[in-house]
């Protein structure tokens, strides 16, 4: 065949312009109900933290001294002004648990990120470097994952002592092995293909291969399980707080809400089931949002 | 397959070593010291203060402590609770089969109730039955196991009566312990109604313990399914006329299982996170409370060596996992 | 629930060849497992009550009281001089015989209590460093330096000597270290090369024996039948371990035990209006304090002490924290402990009067300080964190910025002794009875300039210190109540602490456990108790 002829039967062959990668990601996304249910969840939340002080009706950490635990209005001896009831200090749950929302998503984006920045520079180093620094770096990496994350983390913070920071840190520790070996995993992978050879032949340095060439190619997998670990982030630091060991009190985090309320399970439910409730909700939203960019994102399960 | 073995093992080696230095390293590092916290609120006279750090070797330079702990360890001494004075390796050992029993049932009641979800969703894809196994999949690893834990203790134990509150077994049975399993010791010692109490005690935690590894392995199961009923040849082997059953069964399962078989190894590590918020609540007389009460207290001794002895025990698992999994998996066993 | 519990007891008691009949059994829902079964080296209430049953001691409190009673002692005399004991010690006192490794073949003597006392005195002692060398109630109370000499005059009949007078002495003696422990025991066992096996598989002379313990999970005693006293009214005794107060709570309700300590304020409504559950309380001998640091600015004037007493809103504290665990404390000791002077008058709340103290003091707009905070629960003190973020909001109100400060448990007490706070606090529980163990011991100088005191205030008051001295040698109680309400004069003028409030002792029990006696120590005595069933 003439390459004119070439050229017509490809012309022929486009109905229209391709669709937007955008686009056909965000039709594949909405497709799936439970991804969009989660990300309306996580834009409530985000909203009321970023507009905590005006939604909240009082602040969180006044103590009143006339209204201990008082229960939520649908029950006798509650009243609209308190509408999920007061814990045993006298503080509003519903405003505590709206400006909770405030610290679980700053726990969860802040760990996420830094873990996920840690990772990625310790897995691009381990898989384009190989050698002593791959075997240090994953030997460093087992032995983190060898312990149990939680027991791990927990002495961390008993190294550094309880507070949200030092929680934080922990756990951003905890879930690094997870980044460092997609990104080295995905880095390995990539190395062996054409175009990496071809840029190095170019006379591309490590770092710009690195950055420039290989590193786009892992961000989709990556999202997604920033995504994820944005859920465990938030479960891991609610543990810790719930141990006494993260957020302390007055701080409204949810897990430290329910560390304070266990002593009063069987006398008042709603200091322990409320916060439990938050912290579901916002695990769940994180993960069906997560789960919803993988089925999108990942070209296999396109079939 | 025995070099596999062998590159296998050796890898382990290194990795042991450094976990001895890093938690023996970060446990020094705790502040607060273990001899003050036994003080209370009397406080110590710093004579009788110099000569108990001296007593413990705590007057030593820590590289130096550390010399002398490897050459302990190695002769199988875990040294002994600064608080009870008792070989840390005996109150393992005591307290270890709870643990086990524990998980083991957590993880047996995971396996029952994952992987047949799992493949019928699989099987049934888009089915109501696929969408609510992945909706109670998700709800069950998104929610706090502690909160999990209080609200079951609060419906069948406290509203409905149904389960008992907390520990292994009614007070009242006085089992001797041979294996350290009360269900095997009570099968063992004959009393039926003191192994129908441990297994009423076992339920709730079992359920709690289990939920996360249930999901993980129900969704795994499911793609891992989805994936191998995609290949050619299960769609040979239904062109050539097999029932579905024998397809699913024979053909589907045996290599959906591979990926699955990884996802139990690691469930192990987790069980063990999960043990210690499970023990705290149901008071379970376990080694997560344990290694929780032994950070309160600030008893080097016991958290060095039960961290150890819980590394070493998820090692070794995820060494079986792997020399299982390149059995399984032929590719496995040749690459490097 | 009956039938299964006698059909279990008959099992049990055919797995271990005992014959019984229908036996009574106690549960007592335990907030945790001890250290180890000897009293000298732990520290703890929740040890104390595990090696209760065992042993006895040369004198005992009286069940219920801090008087000091016969033990295994039956009488003694004292010297004119308050330095020499005579003590006639009880004849026919058997040993438990149910070690794995010992049978005993004589009856309790003296040379008991002479290696009971020496093993935790004389550093050369074989049994010294057994177990721990730590033993830290015998160094505490003084002995090592008050014992001059411990000798039996003969089988029966031992002199104890000391120093100096010591009007507490015989109440220490009957503290939980001074356990006495078996001789012949201790011989075999240091022939055997195994002498931990007297801690670990303990016998004693008490009116239980220990049949089984499974850490974290259960203690398990049986009725002594020889004991000296007369077979206990129980057969078995069990402690099941249980951490938690809503679980103990829940497991009292379903009758799966018959005593528990500690219960949950929260949960205290609803436990008294359970028809099958009687409570029994008692303000507990103890005290939880804020200390002022006196040799510091701004504390170091009394004005500003004051001041900071009377802008606390202690009924909120109580209110809030305490709930109805807690009565407010005006004194420093609490008032079941006796010389306790009624008559002392509490700082009033009064926010204005407050501030004009305060200015007169030479602070108009206010001060800064900080206000420290334990992290842990002690027995004094529910949520120290919880009281501090109260007091912070009340002194705010007259200009006071407190900012709350804490450190781990261990590191807590010590800074506190060092005198690194302006204001921090504490408490203490008592641990003889008498009055000297918190006046002079939390406030007095000896205790203020030593390095291990627990004397935080720092408190070092020439009035006050003199009558507390004084009244340690003195033997005659009316004289030394005499000086005591006149040290608790001058300490609420003085103001070193502001008071908070004496924990009171809540024990939930089933209504058919009969005759148990609440201990002002928080002590667990099960001997005279009964159960209907």
């Amino acid at each position: 065949m003439t390459s004119k002829a070439l050229e017509a039967s490809t012309a022929a062959a486009h109905t229209g312009t391709p669709p937007h990668p955008l686009a056909e990601f965000w039709s594949d996304f909405t497709a799936n109900a439970g991804a969009v249910a989660g990300l309306f969840v996580i834009v409530a939340l985000i909203l009321s933290a970023l507009f905590a002080d005006l939604i909240a009706p009082h602040s969180p950490v006044l103590t009143n001294n006339q209204v201990f635990l008082k229960p939520p209005f649908w029950q006798e001896g509650g009243s609209l002004n308190f509408p999920l009831g007061t814990d045993a200090i006298g503080r509003d749950i519903l405003s505590r648990l709206i400006h909770g929302a405030r610290l679980s998503l700053l726990i969860g984006i802040a760990v996420v990120t830094l873990s996920v920045a840690a990772g990625t520079i310790l897995g691009l180093v381990a898989g384009f470097f190989r050698g002593v620094t791959d075997i240090t770096i994953m030997r460093l990496m087992d032995i983190t994952l060898t312990l149990p994350s939680l027991l791990l983390a927990i002495v961390i913070v008993a190294i550094l002592g309880p507070g949200l920071m030092n929680a934080m840190l922990a756990v951003a520790i905890v879930l690094l092995p997870h980044y460092v070996r997609i990104v080295r995993a995905a880095v390995i992978t990539e190395v062996s293909k054409d175009y990496v050879t071809a840029a190095k032949v170019a006379g591309a340095g490590p770092l710009r291969l690195m950055f420039k060439e290989v590193l786009p190619n892992c961000v989709a997998p990556l999202i997604v399980q920033a995504t994820l670990g944005i859920s465990t982030a938030i479960l891991d630091a609610a543990a810790l707080g719930f141990l006494g060991l993260g957020a302390q009190p007055p701080l409204p985090e949810w897990g430290t809400m329910l560390a304070d309320a266990r002593e009063f399970v069987l006398r008042a439910w709603w200091v322990v089931t409320l916060p439990g409730i938050a912290i579901f909700v916002t695990v769940l939203a994180f993960n069906l949002l997560g789960d919803g960019l993988r089925d999108a994102l990942d070209p296999k399960l396109k079939r | 397959m025995l070099r596999f073995i062998l590159t296998r093992v050796s890898l382990v080696v290194p990795t042991f070593i450094g976990i001895t230095l890093l938690v023996f390293v970060l446990i020094r590092l705790i502040p607060g010291d273990p001899i003050e916290t036994m003080a209370g609120e009397r406080g110590i006279d710093p004579v009788r203060h110099e000569q108990m750090r001296k007593e413990y070797g705590f007057d030593q330079p820590v590289l130096v402590q550390y010399g002398y702990y490897l050459a302990r360890l190695v002769r199988g001494d875990l040294g002994r609770s600064i608080v009870t004075h008792e070989p840390v390796i005996s109150e393992f050992t005591t307290l270890f089969p709870a643990t086990v029993e524990l998980g083991v049932c957590a993880m047996l009641f995971a396996l029952c109730f994952g992987l047949p979800a799992g493949i019928v969703a699989a099987v049934r894809r888009n089915s109501i039955f696929d969408h609510g196994v992945m909706g109670v999949a998700l709800t069950g690893y998104s929610m706090p196991i502690f909160w999990w834990g209080l609200l079951l203790i609060l419906l069948f134990s406290v509203q409905l009566g149904l389960t008992p509150v907390s520990g292994r077994i009614a007070v009242q049975y006085f089992i001797e312990p041979v294996t350290g399993f009360l269900l095997i010791d009570t099968i063992i010692a004959g009393d039926w109604g003191a192994f129908r109490s441990a297994l009423s005690h076992l339920i709730l935690p079992m359920i709690v313990l289990g939920t996360v590894p249930l999901a993980v392995i129900a969704r795994m199961t499911r793609s891992a399914m989805l994936e191998v009923l995609g290949e050619d040849y299960i769609r040979t082997a239904r062109a050539k006329g097999l029932p579905t059953f024998r397809v699913i069964a024979i053909h589907a399962l045996r290599n959906a299982l591979i990926p699955v078989v990884t996802v139990i190894g690691l469930q192990v590590g987790v069980l063990f996170t999960g043990a210690i918020l499970t023990e705290t609540i149901f008071s379970w007389p376990g080694v997560g409370k344990w290694l929780i009460e032994g950070i309160n207290r600030r008893d080097y001794p016991v958290l060095q060596g039960g961290t150890l002895m819980i590394g070493a025990i998820v090692m070794i698992v995820n060494l079986l996992v792997d020399v299982a999994y390149g059995l399984i998996n032929p590719r496995i066993r040749h690459t490097r | 629930m009956n039938r299964s519990i006698l059909l279990a007891a008959v099992c049990a008691s055919a797995l271990v060849a005992a014959p019984a009949a229908s036996a009574k059994t106690l549960i007592f829902c335990s907030e945790g497992s001890p250290e180890n079964f000897y009293p000298g080296v732990n520290t703890t209430g929740t040890s104390f009550d595990g090696a209760e049953p065992i042993y006895n001691r040369i004198v005992e409190f009286e069940r219920g009281g801090t008087k000091v009673v016969p033990g295994l002692a039956e009488k003694w005399t004292i010297s004119e001089d308050g330095k020499v004991y005579t003590f006639n010690l009880r004849r026919g006192v058997k040993w438990h015989s149910t070690s794995r490794s010992f049978k005993p073949t004589r009856d309790f003597n003296a040379d008991d209590i002479l290696f009971s006392i020496e093993r935790q005195w004389k550093e050369e002692h074989p049994y010294f460093k057994v177990t721990s060398s730590n033993h830290s109630y015998f160094a505490d109370m003084g002995m090592p330096k008050l014992l001059k000499s411990v000798e039996k005059v003969d089988d029966y009949t031992v002199k104890i000597t000391l120093n100096q007078p010591e009007a507490p002495f015989l109440s220490d003696l009957a503290m939980p270290f001074a356990a006495i422990q078996s001789k012949e025991y201790a011989d075999a066992m240091l022939k055997a090369r195994t002498p931990e096996k007297i801690d670990q598989d303990p016998i004693g002379t008490g009116p239980f024996y220990l049949l089984q313990y499974q850490k974290d999970a259960v203690i398990r005693y049986r009725a002594f039948p020889a004991f000296w006293g007369g077979k206990a009214k129980i057969d078995d005794l069990i402690y099941s371990i249980t951490p938690d107060a809503s679980v103990r709570w829940a497991k009292l309700q379903k009758n799966e035990c018959h005593v528990m300590p500690y219960p949950n304020p929260a949960d205290l409504d609803a436990i008294r209006k359970d028809p099958n559950v009687q409570i029994m309380e008692q303000a507990g001998l103890n005290v939880g304090y804020l200390a002022f640091q006196t040799t510091k600015k701004p504390f170091d004037d009394v004005r500003v002490r004051k001041a900071i007493s009377m802008a606390i809103d202690k009924k909120a504290i109580i209110d809030a924290v305490y709930l109805s665990s807690g009565v407010a404390a005006k004194n420093p000791i609490p008032p079941s402990q006796w010389s306790y002077n009624d008559s002392v008058k509490d700082d009033p709340l009064d926010p204005a009067a407050a501030k004009k103290l305060l200015a007169e003091a030479g602070y108009p707009n206010g001060l800064e300080t900080d206000l420290w905070a334990m992290p842990v629960q002690r027995p004094y003190n529910p949520n120290a964190r919880r009281i501090a973020e109260l007091m912070q909001a009340d002194l705010a109100k007259i200009g006071v910025k407190a900012a709350i400060k804490s450190f781990e448990w261990g590191e807590y007490r010590k800074r506190l002794q060092e005198g690194e706070h302006q204001m921090g606090m504490l408490g203490w529980t008592g641990d003889n009875g008498d009055p000297d163990n918190f006046l002079h011991t939390l406030l007095g100088c000896d205790s203020a300039k030593s390095a291990s005191g627990a004397n935080i205030a720092k408190f070092c008051h020439k009035p006050f210190d003199d009558l507390v001295v004084k009244a340690k040698t003195v033997s005659d109680q009316a004289e030394r109540t005499r000086l005591y309400e006149q040290a608790q004069v001058i300490f609420k003028e003085q103001a070193p602490w502001f008071t908070i409030a004496h924990a009171v002792q809540l024990k939930p029990m089933r209504r058919n456990v009969i005759d148990f006696k609440l201990s002002p120590f928080g002590r667990h005595i099960f001997y005279g108790v009964d159960i209907k069933e």
